[in-house]
């Protein structure tokens, strides 16, 4: 639970650092199906951006054993030492791919509770691939009902397909072809920069917490727009109520 | 260098002998807590303020009245006093009271609160609590240092010609600390006005709140105050001390264990590495509360927490001896002689007369004769000046 020092990790387009994908797996089995669909996903993404020229690392962040660290930083509000690693690694991600299995009809209740205890603006404009996998196809919706939504909150760049698996798809091609397309999708954001460009534009847009987590959150009085409505009301001055803090 | 302690005044469940004191019981206790800060030569007392179960402590400005009456030296103060759901005109009005009573042995902390509910008990939008708190304030600040008062505002009704009575002891407004752990904006009212910034050292990990103090020490220096080093900034903490460390641990642990607020997070160990708590012999507390010398650079206020948690009154008046007579004596000599030149104390009503009159006699504001209608003649005070109208 040691702070380190506040810095800026966010990555700007003419970043000579190769590109690193973080996959987050909330799959619990060894071997885990979950785990087993983030890693195909990543080798393909990894593949197709070193096809175009952009050499890039994968990471796997395993939340199996952070669980009991998951459920203490919702009791007490602040995370331990090695899970703010961890948080701080999807921070500096380019791009992520989380992966959750579907239980009770819904996402893993560890992915959910992962995905509570970061900062709202953690994950801005960040590209996400989206997977899911489950015991029966009947659950295929649960990434596109559950997940979406909630990287929506998050205000991620969730790709447009969705890669879900049952356990019938393992054997089938239709199943190399879709991380394909994601995996296409996924690397087309990260080569264009779209969610650095959207950053670099509307970040002071985004609701904020003044030193967090977020590569590009604000650290020091220079990070600051004191014009703000709320900060002019700061200085002694006279604004109505704005969009609260 | 103040040191002191303060209370969330929490009615807690001893987990050890199970035992719930009642409301009555935790109000002279905490009196009796307060009495031994003073014995012991403890600077500061301060209370929080709450409006709802476990907590008594609704009415501040009332138990410090008490405190002030009962002491000699320590100053009273709050932590916090919430300027979002209380009227900043009965602020002005309770406080200056309380400062008269108390011979301006009073300050007090603002803050925002974070019970949910407490805002529409009171008729306030939580969603607002942040422009709330820094209107409300901009308006208190004016109440203290203006003998009639014309406002407007986004929250509350408008004033015309409104003298808050009585004026500050000496026309010296109570010295003001925002408190705030996470919010620039706080952060930057403080540093406007150059009042201080307390961040409450507790719950978070070692030195959090560094850039937030880091941002008001800059701000304070760029409206003018002073260099960054001579901002005033005040620390939270979370103290139990026994003469030997492993002791402390073993007596802390059931309590801290307890605790809903601690008990179902981390371990009592985690706490104690990689968060400000400090649990150990005067030695370690005193060493630890060093490090946050060295990470947030000199600072003003030191107040700890000693009662909460459901620990017994005499468990709690020992923490307050040991603060006392073996922790904080050795913090103020290694905090002086460590301490930059040209980095000054907190405030007091002394120093602040001193800073607004030199040696001259302070102003003592007598009113105009009532007009019959309960209002002053003319402008409110003697004094005043009279193109303003009461």
């Amino acid at each position: 639970m040691t702070t380190t020092p506040p810095r800026h990790i966010g990555r700007a387009p003419s970043d000579p650092e190769p590109p690193v994908v973080v996959v987050v797996s909330a799959g619990t089995g060894n071997p885990s199906s979950t785990r087993m669909l983030g890693d195909r996903i990543a080798q393909k993404t990894l593949d197709l951006l070193r096809e175009s020229g952009m050499p890039a690392s994968a990471r796997v962040l395993e939340l199996g054993p952070f669980a009991v660290d998951i459920a203490r930083a919702t009791i007490a509000g602040f995370p331990g030492e090695q899970l703010q690693a961890a948080i701080e690694e999807l921070a500096a991600a380019d791009a992520l791919i989380a992966a959750t299995p579907v239980y009770k009809a819904g996402v893993s209740g560890l992915f959910k509770s992962f995905v509570d205890v970061l900062e709202n603006d953690l994950l801005v404009a960040k590209p996400v691939l989206l997977g899911a996998t489950a015991g029966s196809a009947r659950h295929a919706l649960v990434v596109d009902d559950q997940m979406r939504p909630l990287f929506a909150y998050l205000r991620a760049l969730a790709v447009p397909t969705s890669v879900f698996a049952a356990p019938e798809d393992w054997g089938a091609t239709e199943l190399g072809e879709r991380i394909e397309r994601a995996a296409t999708e996924l690397t087309a954001m990260l080569r264009a920069g779209v969610g650095e460009q959207i950053a670099d534009r509307a970040w002071s847009g985004y609701q904020h917490q003044f030193a967090g987590n977020a590569a590009r959150a604000e650290r020091t009085a220079a990070d600051l727009d004191f014009d703000s409505p709320l900060m002019r009301l700061a200085a002694g001055g006279r604004a109505g109520p704005g969009p609260a803090g | 260098m103040q040191f002191g302690i303060f209370s969330v005044s929490d009615v807690t469940l001893d987990p050890v002998t199970g035992y719930t004191p009642s409301e009555a019981e935790r109000i002279d206790a905490i009196v009796r807590i307060a009495q031994r800060a003073d014995e012991v030569g403890l600077d500061v007392f301060a209370i929080g303020e709450h409006h709802n179960p476990p907590f008594f402590s609704s009415s501040p400005t009332t138990l410090l009245a008490h405190i002030a009456a009962l002491t000699k030296r320590i100053v009273a103060s709050t932590a916090v006093t919430l300027v979002t759901t209380n009227d900043p005109v009965k602020i002005a009005e309770d406080y200056a009271m309380l400062q008269h009573l108390a011979k301006g042995r009073l300050d007090l902390m603002l803050g925002r609160g974070n019970t949910v509910p407490v805002y529409p008990w009171f008729g306030q939008d939580i969603r607002q609590g942040l422009p709330l708190a820094l209107e409300n304030y901009n308006l208190l600040h004016r109440l203290w240092r203006e003998d009639v008062v014309d406002w407007e505002g986004s929250f509350r009704t408008p004033l015309q010609g409104f003298t808050s009575i009585p004026r500050p002891l000496d026309d010296v407004p109570p010295f003001v600390w925002h408190g705030a752990i996470r919010t620039p904006e706080i952060a930057e009212q403080a540093a406007y006005y150059g009042n201080g910034y307390f961040a409450n050292n507790i719950l978070a990990p070692n030195f959090h709140f560094r850039p937030l103090v880091e941002l008001y020490r800059q701000r304070f220096a760029h409206y003018g105050h002073g260099t960054p080093e001579q901002a005033i900034v005040g620390l939270g903490g979370h103290a139990f001390i026994a003469k030997r460390s492993q002791d402390a641990v073993k007596a802390f642990r059931p309590y801290f264990e307890g605790s809903p607020i601690y008990g179902k997070s981390y371990r009592l160990e985690d706490f104690m590495h990689g968060t400000p708590m400090s649990v150990g012999s005067p030695q370690e507390v005193i060493e630890k509360t060093l490090t946050f010398q060295e990470g947030f650079g000199d600072y003003q206020r030191q107040l700890w927490a000693v009662d909460a948690m459901g620990l017994p009154v005499e468990m709690a008046l020992e923490q307050v001896e040991l603060l006392g007579t073996e922790v904080v004596p050795v913090l103020r000599k290694e905090m002086e002689s460590r301490r930059a030149a040209g980095v000054p104390d907190a405030p007091t009503h002394a120093s602040l007369v001193k800073a607004k009159y030199g040696d001259a006699e302070p102003r003592q504001p007598r009113p105009n004769p009532n007009r019959g209608d309960n209002l002053t003649d003319g402008s409110p005070y003697q004094d005043s000046d009279p193109a303003i109208a009461a």
